[in-house]
């Protein structure tokens, strides 16, 4: 039996009357690397600061190492490492100031890592959090989350806006983490590529639900793309039984099936369709399936 | 170890890992007892995840190409070639299909792609003599 690091059970939470997150339940296990996708205000943020014990849940439960959160912030929080989206760091403080001033609440703040990634990451600590780049910005952000060798690596959004050999440090980051014994990663993204790449598993949030969550290699398999020829054009996507999306115009047309395809061929054949090609869709193609509706 | 990862298709990167390997060794690039890259180093150069690579070299492994050593590592097998003549016949069994599909979309029979085959077959000799 795999141990669970983070079992969240029927979480919901409210912000006035905004449903932000309604009945989501899913387990994070020991040493996966957890991919969380949805579209902007999905709830991936919401969820995370659940995580943190940053928020209470209104209902539902949560529990990260076992414990409470937000009944036990000091030994949960001492064994997560967190990158926040918008990496609120204080600008007025120097590199090194605020490594110095972020070891003293992580007692296993390891300072030879911390100095290795300093120069791995080009950094000059002498320089003021308000004059980096966004990219620096990122690689501290990210050097703050991991010198403690968290157990837990929590990303926001870790990569976005970023150039590519910024980014390249970040998803090494991820592997890193996982690849030392048992560490686990749950982080949250819109560049799906990147998420197909290093995930072990994914959950697709829509509109504060959860959409989907399971084995990456499960979701991509049972999903499959079909490139369609009808006989009659027809100006709307055609409502077929078993897809769950239908795209293109005119004869030809691109259809996506989560598992049910034998609904869909036969159809297909009532129709006098003919199938062109089938293949095997990426995540991000899953994604613009399940959530573009 | 130069492997390539492309997310174009939805080929599963732990196969294109294993298929990439396997061309690598059939074509001498990697040689029998040759140490392949520690999981965690492979995974950290090619960006995935390193259950994917562990597996990757877990069917390697079963299908005789790499032999593992406990503690010392991952090292191409030297039972001769480890290419069999059935995988080497999926290989190119796989581009003849994709070949064989753009051909009845363009309206191709069969001899003729025989012919253009011949064709191209003889300049591309032609072109190794130069």
């Amino acid at each position: 039996m795999t141990e669970n690091v983070i079992d969240i059970h029927s979480l919901g939470r409210t912000f006035g009357k905004k449903q932000a997150l309604q009945d989501v339940t899913f387990s994070v296990p020991k040493g996966s690397v957890f991919g969380l996708v949805g579209e902007n205000g999905a709830g991936k943020t919401t969820l995370l600061k659940h995580v943190l014990g940053l928020l209470k849940a209104s209902s539902g439960s949560i529990s990260v190492f076992g414990q409470d959160p937000v009944q036990e912030p000091a030994t949960v929080l001492g064994k997560i490492g967190y990158l926040s989206e918008d990496r609120d760091l204080p600008t007025w403080m120097r590199i090194d100031q605020l490594m110095h001033y972020r070891s003293a609440f992580y007692p296993n703040w390891d300072h030879e890592y911390a100095n290795e990634l300093v120069a791995m990451f080009d950094l000059d600590v002498k320089q003021r959090i308000r004059s980096l780049s966004r990219g620096q910005l990122a690689r501290v952000g990210l050097l703050l989350a991991i010198a403690h060798r968290p157990e837990l690596l929590l990303l926001d959004e870790p990569s976005s806006g970023l150039d590519p050999v910024v980014r390249r440090d970040i998803l090494a980051a991820i592997i890193r983490t996982v690849a030392d014994e048992g560490r686990t990663v749950l982080f949250s993204s819109h560049l799906l590529d990147e998420v197909q790449r290093v995930s072990d598993r994914v959950a697709m949030l829509h509109g504060g639900r959860l959409l989907l969550c399971d084995r990456l290699e499960a979701v991509l398999s049972q999903h499959s793309r079909w490139t369609i020829r009808l006989p009659e054009k027809a100006q709307t996507a055609p409502d077929i039984p078993g897809s769950v999306s239908c795209r293109g115009e005119g004869n030809e047309w691109s259809v996506v099936c989560n598992g049910q395809h034998e609904q869909f061929q036969r159809w297909l054949s009532e129709h006098n369709g003919e199938v062109i090609e089938q293949a095997t869709p990426s995540l991000d193609e899953i994604f613009v399936a399940r959530v573009g509706g | 170890m130069q492997i390539r990862i492309s997310q174009d298709d939805g080929t599963p990167i732990y196969q294109q890992v294993v298929s990439q390997v396997k061309l690598l060794v059939s074509s001498g690039r990697l040689d029998q007892g040759e140490q392949l890259p520690a999981v965690r180093k492979l995974a950290e150069q090619l960006l995935i995840n390193p259950n994917t690579v562990a597996r990757a070299y877990r069917e390697l492994e079963s299908a005789g190409v790499v032999v593992s050593r406990r503690g010392s590592g991952v090292f191409v097998s030297d039972a001769g070639s480890p290419l069999s003549r059935r995988e080497k016949n999926r290989i190119l069994n796989d581009r003849i299909d994709a070949l064989l599909a753009e051909s009845v979309q363009l309206d191709f029979d069969l001899e003729n792609v025989v012919t253009l085959v011949r064709q191209r077959g003889s300049r591309f000799r032609k072109g190794e003599k130069k």
